[in-house]
């Protein structure tokens, strides 16, 4: 299965996405991020129990404070997807590509002047 | 209950009959002909007349003002006093005014929870509770002197009367042993929270009687009118502490709308007929919420009017 | 452990939006254990605080740190050679901590980062429930192990009140009504007796009535 995906995506993996702490989130930002998705086991399928439900409720924070702080919660999500759902994880990467494109550059990215800023992916 | 006072209440129960009481709620403004009229409407029909204490946590007149106006009109009143929102000093302060006004009767309260009422942002004082308050008036009219020790010569003649809920939780038990323990404080009568369940209210009365505490103390039952199923519904469901039973609902419910205040008059009367025989039942407390013009109905179709004249 | 909730972004945010040196102190203490005001919280407000300058088009330095404990003046003074870097700080410790800190730098703005709520335990993690008010004279003893004072929303000494409802405060179902467990307790304990016991009112001077409270140990003091 050779499923494509836009190549401006770079793929972090974790163990668990209940390894993924607030600070991972908000750094990826820091450093220019345009957006930021989690992508975890389906909801009761997690190998270490509630791995994904501590992400779900992690990615919830850093929504809300990228609202404040003026850079947008819509910038980043949280998908659930089982190992064999790899067209749909492609599907959502091409979605989410989209959707970012079109809210444009992060404010961060845009003030620092950076060049590029990928979508910083992370998923298990 | 062996202290005597000047007070009519306690003459009325110590005599055998039954004695009745009522409560005015005051104006939520300076309108003070509003317990002028509210006494006038029921003074022939009651013994002693309570003025509530910023009942529900709602702002009103004070319940020391309305007292003093009834005294001056010639009724007997009741003050009624929550710990809610004054520290000891206040409430030995208000105590030693209304008495210094004649007022011989206080009903010793802790209070509603500020938060059910309209200024829930409030610091509360709850310095002392209502059982640390019979306690204080005993002291102030047994010893002359005030919790902080001074001693003084003319002293407060307060006939001490508090509060009971026999359906509020754990058990009927409990709330006996607590009224037990407001009768070791100092407490000489008792007005109970309307009394809707009278299965409970029996069970209640019986564990009193076989501790002999209805001897200590003068229960006067607690009866309060429905004006409507809407206002019956109201009490089951939100009013803490009280126990409205579905029969009542149902009963109120089944009537016409426009009959079902009579039917909540004539459910009131009934309730006082069997509440008479009941074993240490001395009186009642009749608290008409906003409908004082039908004290006079009910305490009449009770059978306790006329009021017994005492020397 | 005193247990402490960080406050609003919005708030913290509106406070230090015209500086541009800012120092965010957490406190490794009580704030620590409640996830209030730690290491990880100071980390997180610095990097909202730096997305939120950088997105302003504003050059800033927004830094954390965090002290073993706000509360005592040695840990404080591990701040003094770089607090002249900064024109405000954010303290995450609790109101002792923050006043600590603006005892100790006199000349600093300091900005608190939590409300500071009581002396509580933790019943689950994220669930931190109220059990002691310092009333500075504990009666823990007559009252079979509850307090009253942190317990009954009208610290009754001699509940429970009328409100009561199927073990539940007359102010909230979901606060169960301090007195009824005391009379459980005691029920459990053989101790019915005290129940019926009235309770004289309290001398309340030794807690917050008596103005601010100084413990003096002269048996620890050289």
């Amino acid at each position: 299965m050779r499923l494509q995906y836009p190549p401006n995506v770079r793929i972090i993996e974790v163990p668990c996405t209940g390894k993924v702490d607030i600070m991972h989130l908000l750094m990826a930002f820091e450093y220019g991020a345009d957006g930021v998705i989690v992508v975890g086991c389906l909801e009761g399928d997690c190998h270490y129990s509630a791995g994904n439900l501590y992400a779900k409720k992690r990615v919830n924070r850093v929504k809300e404070i990228l609202d404040k702080v003026g850079v947008g919660g819509e910038r980043l999500a949280m998908y659930n997807l089982s190992s064999g759902m790899g067209g749909r994880f492609a599907e959502i990467v091409r979605e989410i590509t989209e959707k970012i494109m079109e809210l444009g550059p992060s404010p961060i990215r845009v003030a620092t002047g950076k060049a590029t800023g990928p979508i910083a992916e992370v998923t298990t | 209950m062996s202290v005597t006072t000047p007070s009519k209440l306690q003459k009325m129960i110590d005599s055998g009959n039954f004695a009745v009481t009522s409560e005015v709620g005051p104006p939520r403004s300076a309108d003070g002909a509003v317990i002028e009229h509210k006494g006038n409407l029921i003074k022939d029909y009651v013994d002693a007349i309570n003025v509530t204490d910023n009942q529900t946590s709602v702002c009103r007149v004070c319940s020391l003002a309305c007292c003093i106006r009834l005294k001056l009109m010639g009724l007997e009143a009741c003050l009624q006093m929550v710990t809610r929102d004054r520290n000891r000093i206040a409430l030995q302060s208000d105590i030693l005014g209304a008495a210094s006004f004649g007022i011989n009767n206080i009903l010793c309260l802790t209070g509603d929870h500020q938060h059910f009422g309209d200024h829930p942002k409030c610091a509360n004082v709850f310095d002392l509770d209502s059982i640390q308050l019979i306690q204080t008036v005993k002291m102030m009219r047994d010893e002359g002197k005030l919790l902080g020790g001074h001693e003084f010569a003319v002293r407060p003649q307060m006939y001490i009367g508090a509060a009971a809920n026999p359906f509020a939780g754990p058990n009927v038990a409990m709330r006996v042993s607590r009224l037990a323990k407001k009768v070791a404080a100092g407490v000489q009568f008792i007005q109970t929270q309307c009394i809707y369940n009278m299965d409970t209210f029996k069970e209640f009365m019986k564990l009193m009687v076989d501790r002999g505490l209805h001897e200590k103390v003068a229960i006067l039952a607690g009866i309060t009118p429905m004006k409507n199923v809407g206002m019956a519904k109201y009490m089951q469901k939100r009013v803490p502490g009280i126990d409205v039973p579905d029969d009542i609902i149902r009963r109120i419910g089944g009537v016409p709308k426009e009959k079902q205040a009579e039917e909540g008059l004539t459910l009131a009367v009934e309730q006082i007929q069997e509440l008479k025989e009941v074993e240490g039942v001395r009186g009642f407390h009749i608290m008409a919420i906003e409908w004082e013009e039908k004290v006079g109905e009910i305490v009449e179709r009770g059978g306790l009017f006329p009021r017994p004249q005492l020397a | 452990m005193i247990k402490a909730v960080p406050k609003p972004l919005e708030e913290v945010l509106g406070q230090v939006k015209d500086f541009t040196k800012v120092l965010i102190v957490g406190c490794d203490g009580c704030v620590t254990v409640c996830e209030a005001g730690g290491m990880k919280e100071a980390k997180v407000l610095a990097s909202a605080l730096r997305l939120y300058f950088t997105q302003a088009g504003k050059q800033a330095q927004i830094d954390e740190t965090s002290l073993t404990r706000q509360c005592e003046k040695e840990y404080l003074a591990q701040l003094s050679d770089k607090m002249d870097i900064y024109d405000a700080v954010v303290s995450l410790a609790c109101g002792c901590g923050v006043q600590y800190m603006a005892e100790m730098y006199n000349n600093k703005i300091i900005y608190p980062g939590v409300d500071t709520c009581f002396l509580g335990v933790n019943e689950e993690r994220g669930l931190y429930v109220e059990r002691c008010q310092a009333c500075g004279r504990c009666i823990l003893a007559e009252t079979g192990g509850i307090c009253p004072i942190a317990r009954c929303s009208k610290r009754m000494l001699n509940g429970p009140c009328g409100g009561s409802d199927a073990g539940k405060c007359e102010i909230n179902k979901d606060i169960p009504c301090g007195w009824e467990l005391i009379y459980e307790r005691l029920k459990t304990l053989g101790q019915l007796d005290r129940f019926e016991k009235p309770v004289d009112p309290k001398d309340w001077s030794t807690s917050r009535d008596g103005g601010p409270r100084t413990i003096v140990r002269e048996d620890l003091r050289i």
